[in-house]
């Protein structure tokens, strides 16, 4: 780690190049846009913005010989300079309340407001997840009323809650399956994951101790049903699918995938990051999906937050409902009352438990921002979002499809995103410079390079809490974009010009990283 | 549905541009057998931001809050006040409603949280290098084991029986899956956090020692010895904290010889919330073993025109990039919680963090004090920061359960922590944080000596 911070001007120090372009101000601040210094550079080790009693030198010291003798060399900021910090750091993020958001396979919709307000409810934000169980019952029943709308909503006969985001969700389904198949003496060693998946998948099954294969695709950009049923066999373990896939496109096969990977003896793990195109229209249990974990912060609209927290509940068939992890509850069918399972009830009635995922319950906190959120859509409303999730996407691939390619746009409609490839661009041109261009346009990009599967993607998911004067906006946008591509526009090459920042030297950031700052907090 | 923007007209319009009927005509390639022609049945239709609320008021009131009660709970969650400007903060939308930073120019408000965010953990731990967060405490202990075998190669995990049971818990469930091998020992009643005996069992297969500071017991063990011990035998020393106010008042880990420190850094910012969203903390003090950490890393670099900017980076150990060779599956961060932490620790400062342990510390002496003259009650702990352990005369959770009946919320049963501990049913764990008020104490020590008479 090298000692000094990287280069390059500061906030707080004067600007004195004149490469600031017309009007240079000597802040480097320019009016509303507002350069923050870092909380260390403005900070001291004697500010704080919390009233707190002075230590007493003679409290009773119950610490024994490790009491804390160095330094931390924390800086603290008062209240209002705390306030002003962040307020203008927050100004230097694009967000959902600002504008489109339309990355692919991310489903960045509307966070309503009325969840967190919820989500801060006494009863809900202050309780302990140790409480005993007469306590708490108002938690239990958030679970319990949640998890009855994941199953019907998904046709399947059980759910685990207490993953923490998508990725631990994936988990948790490949290692319920493996404990399935180890509970009937069956240790096969190879999961199948179609080289359209998400990253995840393979990280994941790779995780849980399997051997990682490709299955193709189609030239419709689907899975190879008989490449698939080729592959399967005694050592496969089971499939992770996408559905609807990274392309966008519904896996048509998907029945006919289960049932010959469940012929062959093995299990169908379903990634369910694209929930939101086929909620309340098909249902993946009908599907003959035996575990799919769900996104409540795509899907059931609970804020991404800059990056978490998730939450991925996993719905499972009735052949892995028995593998569950712990803590879970379960609901007695006469008297409603719910208990709660956890490693010291869990023995007899449950044995084939795998364990235990994460200290405590789960993202309690979104629980009950996405119970919210589907009550406030009801069954009727859930299956009206899906449907303009998926108009939205198609009124962009048909609103685009004559100035950017679109490689599976011939094959039919899409379902929540679109799917376009930089084929026609300029020589020098990428689907990078398209991306910032858009930055300037004021959208956050697309997502970019994925699915592996098609050349320089962009891959557009608008959702359906945007209008069509939106829509219409960003199509014009991209329109503008498109022909500036095509037509090698060398501007493009420097965009963003207008963000807070111009494009960042990532290279540096990795071939010297600097991940602390490293000087002293002034005294 | 009012947030969908939508309108009729506009739905025909757009359909019209499509070239479809209806809607139902988009969903052509799902099979017409399993295609729902209206609402999944037997579930409510939409209802109103009002209905709505009331429904989930009268959910959130069949639950004791911890204001409603005298409060002394906390084995790994831990109720501390939160300044309202940390909830104000984390609630504009710039914040709450972004993405992950993946294009740092329209994203340095968060870039730069989290490289504050890093440095002040990195502090906090003693250490070199903090990552942007993970899923929670557990999780982080998990990945520090599984990383602690990558830096090793050696499969051997020993964990002292101080560290959390749920931690435990995580640990030997992903033990099972993969080629780790754990040695545990459940704790015992004792004033003696056990230094000797896990030092005892180091060996030359242990690839790491996982010990608690403070452990679950309260008690403080020695991490210099057993950080001396442990890489004398060529193991590392991972350190797991569960309260990070206690690092205002105790050396930091990473001071004290550990390699990997995590924690859970719920208690500084981010509330109860019956247990989740919580806050994964990881950090290292050997910078060079960066390449082997898990996790999101946000990193200082240069823009285009020479401005400091920031960006995730080294995501080459990721699995976007590594898929099946990652240093983790783990996609997500806890990034509103790190928001969270970070601007509470900003207006705690060195100074408030201090003065907010020492505060802790204070009232929990006073606690152990008052409550060890309780007649069948002894305070177990030799040392302890804000939490200690009660030996009572008799079961300690039919007492707690007792006690909730009345308002009290007195701890945590151990026998709740560790059901098939053998000699552990008698003991009580007592949280005491700034929260609690002198009468709160007495109002517990006269609920116990009422309960055990």
């Amino acid at each position: 780690m090298n000692k000094m911070n990287a280069g390059g001007w500061k906030p707080g120090t004067p600007v004195s190049s004149n490469n600031e372009g017309e009007y240079p101000t000597v802040t480097g601040n320019r009016a509303l846009k507002l350069e923050e210094r870092l909380i260390f550079e403005l900070g001291t080790r004697e500010t704080c913005g919390v009233d707190l009693p002075e230590p007493k030198a003679d409290a009773p010291n119950r610490l024994g010989k490790f009491a804390r003798q160095q330094l931390i060399d924390l800086p603290g900021l008062s209240e209002p300079e705390t306030v002003r910090h962040y307020t203008r750091l927050s100004r230097q993020n694009y967000a959902i309340d600002l504008g489109l958001f339309p990355l692919g396979s991310c489903t960045m919709k509307h966070n309503p407001r009325l969840n967190e307000k919820v989500a801060r409810m006494p009863g809900f934000a202050d309780v302990h997840p140790l409480q005993p169980v007469d306590t708490i019952k108002g938690a239990l029943g958030v679970i319990d009323e949640l998890s009855h709308w994941l199953i019907e909503l998904t046709g399947m006969s059980a759910v685990a809650m207490s993953p923490k985001a998508g990725a631990h969700g994936e988990l948790c389904g490949i290692l319920c399956i493996r404990a399935a198949l180890e509970a009937r003496g069956d240790a096969r060693k190879v999961v199948l994951v179609p080289e359209s998946a998400h990253g995840t998948n393979p990280a994941t099954a790779a995780f849980a101790g399997y051997e990682v294969e490709d299955i193709p695709a189609d030239k419709d950009g689907r899975v190879d049903l008989e490449a698939l049923k080729a592959r399967l066999g005694p050592d496969v373990a089971g499939v992770m699918i996408t559905n609807p896939n990274t392309c966008g496109l519904f896996e048509r096969d998907m029945k006919a995938i289960s049932d010959a990977v469940h012929a062959a003896g093995g299990l169908v793990y379903c990634d369910g990051a694209n929930f939101n195109a086929i909620m309340g229209r098909v249902r993946p249990g009908d599907l003959g999906v035996d575990a799919m974990h769900i996104n409540l912060h795509k899907t059931f609209s609970t804020p991404h937050g800059g990056g978490g927290p998730g939450s991925g509940p996993v719905v499972l068939s009735e052949a892995l409902a028995p593998y569950a992890p712990l803590p879970f509850i379960v609901k007695d069918g006469e008297t409603g009352e719910i208990h709660l399972v956890e490693e010291e009830n869990v023995g007899d009635e449950f044995p084939g438990s795998f364990g235990r995922m994460t200290a405590f319950h789960g993202q309690m906190g979104m629980f009950t921002r996405a119970l919210t959120y589907i009550l406030s859509h009801g069954a009727d409303g859930l299956r009206q979002a899906s449907g303009d999730a998926v108009l939205n996407a198609n009124y962009i691939l048909r609103s685009l499809d004559d100035v950017l390619d679109a490689p599976f746009g011939e094959a039919g409609h899409c379902m929540h995103e679109a799917l376009f490839s930089d084929n026609g661009f300029a020589d020098g041109m990428s689907t990078l410079d398209v991306a910032k261009g858009l930055i300037d346009e004021g959208f956050h990009p697309m997502t970019m390079y994925f699915p592996l599967v098609v050349h320089g993607a962009m891959l557009v998911e608008p959702t359906e809490t945007e209008s069509k004067a939106t829509l219409d906006q960003f199509v014009m946008a991209m329109r503008s974009l498109a022909e500036r591509a095509k037509a090698g526009d060398e501007t493009l090459k420097t965009a963003p010009h207008h963000a807070p920042r111009a494009r960042l030297d990532e290279a540096q950031a990795a071939r010297k990283p600097v991940l602390a700052w490293q000087g002293s907090v002034e005294g | 549905m009012r947030y969908l923007p939508l309108t009729d007209p506009d739905r025909a319009a757009m359909l019209e541009k499509i070239g479809a009927d209806s809607v139902d005509v988009l969903f052509a390639d799902v099979p017409a057998e399993h295609y729902l022609d209206g609402p999944v049945a037997g579930l409510p239709l939409a209802a109103s931001e009002m209905a709505v609320e009331k429904h989930m008021r009268r959910l959130s009131k069949k639950n004791l809050a911890a204001a409603d009660a005298a409060f002394f709970c906390g084995a790994g969650a831990y109720r501390h006040h939160v300044p309202a400007t940390v909830d104000h903060i984390i609630q504009r939308g710039e914040f709450l409603t972004a993405y992950t930073p993946y294009q740092p120019e329209i994203a340095q408000g968060t870039l730069q949280m989290l490289f504050e965010f890093q440095t002040q953990v990195a502090r906090l731990y003693g250490c070199a290098v903090a990552n942007a967060s993970m899923y929670d405490g557990s999780t982080a202990c998990w990945e520090a084991i599984v990383m602690a075998a990558r830096l090793t190669k050696r499969r051997g995990v020993l964990i002292s029986g101080g560290l959390h049971p749920h931690y435990v818990s995580v640990a030997q469930t992903m033990a099972r899956f993969t080629d780790e091998a754990i040695a545990y020992q459940l704790p015992t009643l004792e004033a003696d956090p056990g230094d000797d005996a896990l030092i005892a069992r180091i060996s030359d297969d242990t690839s790491c020692v996982v010990v608690q500071y403070p452990d679950i017991m309260g008690r403080i063990p020695d991490l210099q010895r057993i950080a001396d011990a442990a890489h004398e035998k060529g193991a590392l020393l991972i350190v797991a904290n569960t309260e990070p106010v206690a690092l205002g008042a105790l050396e930091a880990p990473g001071n004290l010889g550990a390699d990997i420190v995590v924690g859970e850094g719920q208690a500084i910012g981010v509330g109860l919330q019956f247990g989740g969203p919580y806050l994964g903390l990881f950090a290292i003090t050997n910078p060079k073993h960066v390449r082997q950490m898990p996790g999101r890393l946000c990193g200082e670099t240069v823009d285009a025109d020479g401005k400091r900017g920031f960006v995730l980076t080294l995501s080459t150990r990721e699995q976007h990039i590594r898929r099946e060779k990652a240093t983790s599956n783990i996609c997500t961060n806890s990034g509103l919680c790190a928001l969270a932490f970070s601007v509470h620790m900003t207006l705690l400062g060195e100074k408030g963090l201090t003065a907010l342990a020492a505060e802790n510390h204070r009232l929990a002496c006073l606690a152990a004090d008052r409550l060890d003259k309780v007649p069948g009650v002894r305070v177990l702990n030799d040392t302890f920061f804000n939490e200690f352990t009660l030996v009572l005369d008799k079961e300690a959770r039919p007492l707690v359960r007792k006690l909730a009946e009345h308002g009290v919320l007195a701890g945590v049963a151990l026998g709740r922590l560790f059901p098939h501990g053998e000699g552990l049913d008698d003991g009580l764990l007592v949280t005491v944080t700034e929260t609690v008020t002198e009468d709160d104490i007495e109002t517990l020590a006269k609920s116990l000596e009422e309960a055990l008479s």
